[in-house]
């Protein structure tokens, strides 16, 4: 095999030091890739090497051909691009968002090998084992003349790529926004780093994780209401992650109001893995968050982050160091509980994003959403959930708690609890190995909707787990297919519990609870710190 | 449109005060709904176990749907001798069973009930 040397020299020609000249990117491609290269393009579903991601897509197919993709994501028509043209051989990846249709016709077609879909985690795991880069595009947001890098706040995977690609004969290219003198400190050391260019524009951020409160509705509220006091009331979960969405972002903005007006300051939600979410700032003003650990950045929340060394983790210069793959290891193994979203939940509590045509992928949810089996060190709410799934007899063990917030219908009256994920169709139609499922039916403690709470935690064979399950899927299909005294049984035993049980109104389910109603509400809420991206600001 | 009327039996309302108190409750807009609670008046010929709904609706063919939510909503609350005047935009049946409920936790705070 061509070693690190080898190729490098075939660009000495217009190498200096580590810097190249931009115009001579592709060029650079073309002959530092060799055929059969495994080859890393990074991008995550907020921070994009999209420059280089062009360049790749321009290089020679004749030169640059059979890659092996091993990447997070597919989410810029490039990484399509380079498959079209005939350039890819073969594919392992996380998450495919935007491009997910595409992605399953090229599939379909039998364009190219699909190796696994994975977890951010695990895909960053096997870049360690058996899926090392050989080449690594990186985006960076500055570099200084000797090639240190400053990734800045949104230093999501590069850590994870550069490290395995750098220490294995790799090279690792890396895009910046701009080359400086100075660094506001050193993300990356040079010596990891083998040719550095400056992109024409800077790289795209894309702000997945702003929610506009003024778009939550009033379901979502009395959804959040049975979440913080039958769940995180109920086992006094302090370290948690949320995951993305209107659901998640209805709690976190009831927090330092309806939660507050329960006494639960200090006692729930003080510990996060979590992105900055702009909806968590009045639950920061308000004091009820100690510490919150990032996944990546999220656009316009710079100079709040900075604002909050006590919160966030930062460095020297003020700006958030997020390294993905850590924060995922916090959230799988350092959290009590992961509450997110989904698109459908079969009778058993399985839950998937997928639909028939397109493959979205993974990215993190899956290990934040599943028991860390690995687990040792006890919490109350850990023990407590453990205590409740157990069987009678059984090794004492905790568990994490897993829960998922849905509407029993979404928008066009599609019913999110369905007898059969459309994942089997996908799996079938792919030729994937399984079905994609995003949170396995057996990790699954906890299923809100705006009927109540099931606690599966406590259900102890399937029968009782699926009529909980019917018990709280309103008026689907699924719903209106329950045992009714069954249902009922499961509410005598606290296993199901309606807003009432709760001892929540439902008058009183309504958007004055929200800690701020708006986007303005948050800019305020921030002392005019967060600066929203313009599509966001409606004044 | 569609037009659809029901009727329900239901537990005979509590009516503490012997007035007419209509309580208009949600705005109509995007994925939303109205809805008006009164008594059934006084000459008509149902009974107080009976709840009358009327609903017009911008989506078409979900009777089935609305009758499974508005049954459920009659078996949970005591809406003998009330009339829901529905004015739908395309809600949710999650959004629909909130407001009916909060519909007639208002009526009965107007009435001075609970």
């Amino acid at each position: 095999m061509i070693s690190r040397s080898e190729r490098l020299a075939k660009i000495a020609y217009f190498r200096d030091g580590r810097h190249i000249p931009s115009n001579r990117m592709v060029e650079a491609l073309n002959a530092l890739i060799q055929p059969g290269d495994r080859v890393c393009v990074e991008g995550n579903n907020q921070k994009q090497a999209d420059w280089l991601a062009e360049c790749l897509a321009k290089t020679d197919p004749e030169v640059v051909r059979n890659l092996h993709l091993v990447q997070s994501v597919l989410a810029l028509p490039e990484h399509l691009d380079i498959i079209e043209r005939g350039q890819v051989d073969r594919l392992d990846f996380s998450f495919s968002g935007p491009q997910a249709g595409r992605l399953a016709r090229l599939l379909e077609k039998g364009t190219i090998q699909l190796g696994a879909i994975h977890t951010y985690l695990e895909l960053f795991a096997r870049y360690f084992v058996d899926l090392t880069p050989q080449i690594a595009l990186v985006a960076a947001q500055m570099a200084d003349r000797e090639g240190n890098l400053y990734t800045g706040p949104n230093t999501e995977d590069t850590p994870a790529i550069v490290e395995a690609t750098a220490f294995k004969q790799g090279i690792v290219i890396a895009q910046v926004n701009e080359i400086v003198d100075v660094l506001p400190r050193v993300d990356i050391p040079a010596s990891w780093v083998h040719c550095v260019a400056q992109a024409p524009r800077p790289h795209h951020v894309e702000p997945l994780f702003t929610r506009d409160p003024a778009l939550i509705t009033e379901v979502q509220v009395l959804m959040a209401m049975i979440a913080i006091k039958g769940l995180y009331a109920e086992y006094g979960i302090t370290r948690l992650n949320h995951g993305i969405g209107f659901d998640t972002a209805a709690i976190e903005l009831l927090l330092p109001t309806y939660a507050a007006s329960l006494g639960l300051k200090g006692k729930i939600c003080t510990h996060w893995a979590l992105n900055p979410h702009p909806t968590l700032i009045p639950a920061i003003e308000a004091g009820f968050v100690e510490s919150v650990h990032c996944f990546g950045s999220e656009v316009g929340m710079e100079d709040y982050v900075a604002a909050h060394p006590d919160i966030f983790f930062l460095g020297e210069d003020g700006s958030l160091r997020s390294n993905r793959a850590f924060c995922q290891a916090a959230g799988h193994y350092a959290c009590d509980l992961f509450i997110g979203s989904t698109l459908q939940i079969d009778l058993q509590g399985n839950s998937s994003t997928a639909t028939k045509g397109r493959i979205t992928g993974f990215g993190g949810a899956p290990n934040m959403g599943a028991d860390a089996r690995g687990r040792r060190h006890a919490s109350p709410a850990w023990l407590r959930a453990g205590a409740e799934s157990r069987a009678e007899g059984g090794m004492p063990r905790g568990r994490k708690l897993i829960a998922q917030t849905v509407e029993t219908f979404k928008e066009q009256m599609q019913p999110t609890f369905v007898e059969r994920l459309d994942a089997w169709d996908l799996a079938e139609s792919a030729g994937l190995d399984l079905p994609p499922v995003m949170i396995y039916g057996d990790d699954l403690t906890h299923l809100i909707t705006e009927d109540g709470i099931a606690h599966l935690s406590r259900c102890h064979n399937a029968a009782d787990r699926e009529q909980a399950i019917r018990g709280v899927a309103g008026f689907t299909p699924v719903g209106l297919n329950r045992d009714k005294r069954a249902v009922e049984n499961l509410r005598d035993r606290g296993i199901i519990q309606r807003p009432e049980d709760l001892g929540i109104s439902l008058r009183d389910a309504n958007r004055d609870w929200l800690a701020a109603r708006s986007i303005k509400d948050l800019v305020k809420a921030s002392g005019g710190l967060y600066q929203p991206p313009s599509q966001f600001r409606n004044w | 449109m569609e037009h659809l009327n029901f009727q329900l039996h239901s537990t005979p309302a509590l009516q503490v005060k012997k007035l007419s108190a209509d309580v208009l409750c949600g705005i109509v807009s995007s994925g939303n709904l109205e809805i008006l609670v009164e008594p059934v008046s006084s000459d008509s010929t149902v009974s107080a176990e009976t709840c009358l709904i009327t609903i017009d609706t911008a989506a078409e063919g979900f009777s089935e749907t609305w009758q499974a939510v508005l049954t459920q909503f009659a078996e949970r609350h005591a809406v003998g001798g009330l009339s829901f005047t529905l004015n739908d935009v395309g809600a949710t049946p999650a959004v629909v069973a909130l407001r009916m409920a909060q519909a007639y936790e208002e009526w009965c705070a107007a009435m001075g009930a609970n």
